[in-house]
């Protein structure tokens, strides 16, 4: 279970770095897509998960994250542990 | 060889953000220079500098273009978007033609700095963020600005210390001249912060008139006691004569002339025959007669050496004509890597206007000054024929002559 505020925080960090209407944010949207993301954005994905969330993950590991769902995930995992 | 026309020009400077009010500003001589409180916490010896405001971009440009961007190349960017504008410029044109960008810039230490201090905090490269390396770069407006302008011609940053405006123009007006290019952005940017002229503050260049901020820039007066710095960004569309005609665009000057030298002397400390030869370069290349040359702005950066060497060139070359000689820098401080690109936007404008700018705070001659006619008062006067000096660090001089049209 992923606190409702902890998604809500997400949301609205990604909204104001990418610069999206935070109503497009849906779980089951893909993040990529939704973001219009390419791969320097995913260097300020990196910067922006550090200043937000106080640790630091690699470019890499987003390879498995399709969905704004998978990044709830990702986070939540990283700051509560694997559940 | 084809004629080579200015069909627009676009500023951001510390004595305006557009033409009108740059005008005005040399017409009545005000100083845009003020007192940076940073820079006394900081440890500089001088705390001056012109002061121009930071753009905000976020309504004109998306995010990703805007994080690319250097400081420099976001002056740079306003004053293209002016430029392009008044040349009747579209984006439809510059999809459809091969127009190139030619900009000086000598550094981008801002961007530097930020990203060498978060690798070293946080020792981690990849939260130095995906824009650094695109603002750091030297070419940094460059890169920048044919990206968002789409170009499709030549593409290349002009590195040449001071001088770094002025020769963008003369390479310009080369590759037009030669048939190379039809239409080129041409300019000078300089960022405005005190990471970027600290090490400069430390050769005891600049001036330490703290309590004095618009009489610190003295160009030739005999109490002169060094530069300040200032920046912004300077651009010029520079066209060939047939396609400007054939656009409908509008025509306001003529590039007549290049000259350029290095001294092949100290790194620091300018000469008289380098800028000598430079001038008389220029003036070998045109047809201009000596006598027609009515106003002649000076590099005069109102260091001691400087505009001491320089008045003598000067004095050597014209001798008893004596034009009118000035330094708009005495009300800009030395925009640096962009004045030499300024300095012809601001002679254009005063053609346009019949008028030469006054030298303020000229109010004494040293030996060599006392050559030279210098106002330190706006002269109106109707003149079609101005002559550019810029010079840099190692010894490197650029010369244009450019005719109102």
């Amino acid at each position: 279970m992923i606190e409702p505020e902890l998604i809500e925080k997400i949301n609205r960090v990604l909204a104001e770095e990418f610069e999206v209407d935070p109503n497009i944010i849906k779980p089951e949207a893909n993040l990529m897509e939704t973001l219009e993301l390419d791969s320097l954005d995913l260097v300020d994905m990196v910067v922006l998960i550090e200043h937000n969330f106080g640790f630091t993950v690699r470019a890499k590991d987003f390879a498995e994250i399709k969905t704004f769902e998978d990044f709830y995930q990702f986070i939540n995992s990283r700051i509560n542990g694997s559940q | 060889m084809r004629r080579v026309v200015v069909t627009g020009m676009g500023i951001y400077s510390c004595i305006g953000q557009d033409l009108d009010t740059v005008r005005d500003s040399l017409m009545t001589g005000k100083s845009g220079i003020i007192v940076d409180p940073v820079r006394e916490q900081m440890g500089f010896r001088s705390y001056l500098t012109g002061f121009l405001p930071e753009p905000n971009l976020n309504s004109m440009l998306d995010r990703r273009k805007r994080v690319c961007m250097s400081q420099e190349a976001s002056y740079a960017y306003l004053a293209t978007l002016s430029a392009l504008e008044q040349a009747k410029i579209d984006n439809d044109f510059l999809t459809k033609h091969e127009v190139g960008i030619l900009y000086g810039n000598d550094s981008s230490a801002l961007a530097v700095v930020e990203g060498v201090d978060i690798l070293r905090e946080k020792k981690n490269t990849t939260l130095i963020g995906s824009g650094s390396v695109f603002q750091s770069m030297n070419s940094s407006v460059t890169m920048n600005l044919s990206v968002i302008f789409k170009l499709k011609g030549i593409n290349l940053t002009i590195a040449g210390a001071c001088a770094s405006g002025s020769h963008a123009l003369g390479m310009g007006f080369m590759m037009i001249q030669s048939g190379l290019q039809d239409c080129i952005i041409c300019g000078g940017a300089q960022e405005v912060n005190p990471y970027a002229v600290g090490s400069f503050d430390g050769l005891s260049a600049f001036s330490q008139r703290n309590d004095a901020p618009a009489e610190a820039s003295r160009p030739f007066d005999a109490g002169r006691d060094g530069l300040v710095p200032s920046g912004g960004a300077a651009t010029l569309i520079l066209e060939s004569y047939e396609s400007a005609v054939k656009r409908g665009a509008p025509i306001f000057a003529e590039i007549l002339s290049y000259g350029f030298s290095s001294n092949g002397d100290h790194i620091s400390v300018p000469n008289i025959e380098g800028p000598k030869r430079s001038i008389i370069m220029a003036l070998e290349n045109s047809d201009v007669r000596l006598e027609d040359i009515k106003y002649v702005n000076a590099h005069a950066t109102s260091t001691p050496v400087g505009d001491y060497n320089e008045a003598l060139a000067i004095n050597e070359v014209f001798g008893e004509l004596k034009p009118f000689v000035g330094s708009t820098k005495s009300m800009t401080g030395h925009e640096m890597w962009m004045a030499g690109a300024s300095e012809v936007i601001y002679s254009i404008i005063m053609m346009h206007n019949s008028f030469i700018a006054p030298t303020i705070n000229f109010n004494k001659p040293d030996e060599a000054s006392a050559k030279l006619n210098i106002n330190n008062k706006c002269v109106r006067l109707s003149f079609d024929i101005s002559l550019s000096n810029s010079f840099g660090f190692g010894g490197t001089n650029s010369t244009l002559i450019i005719k109102k049209l």
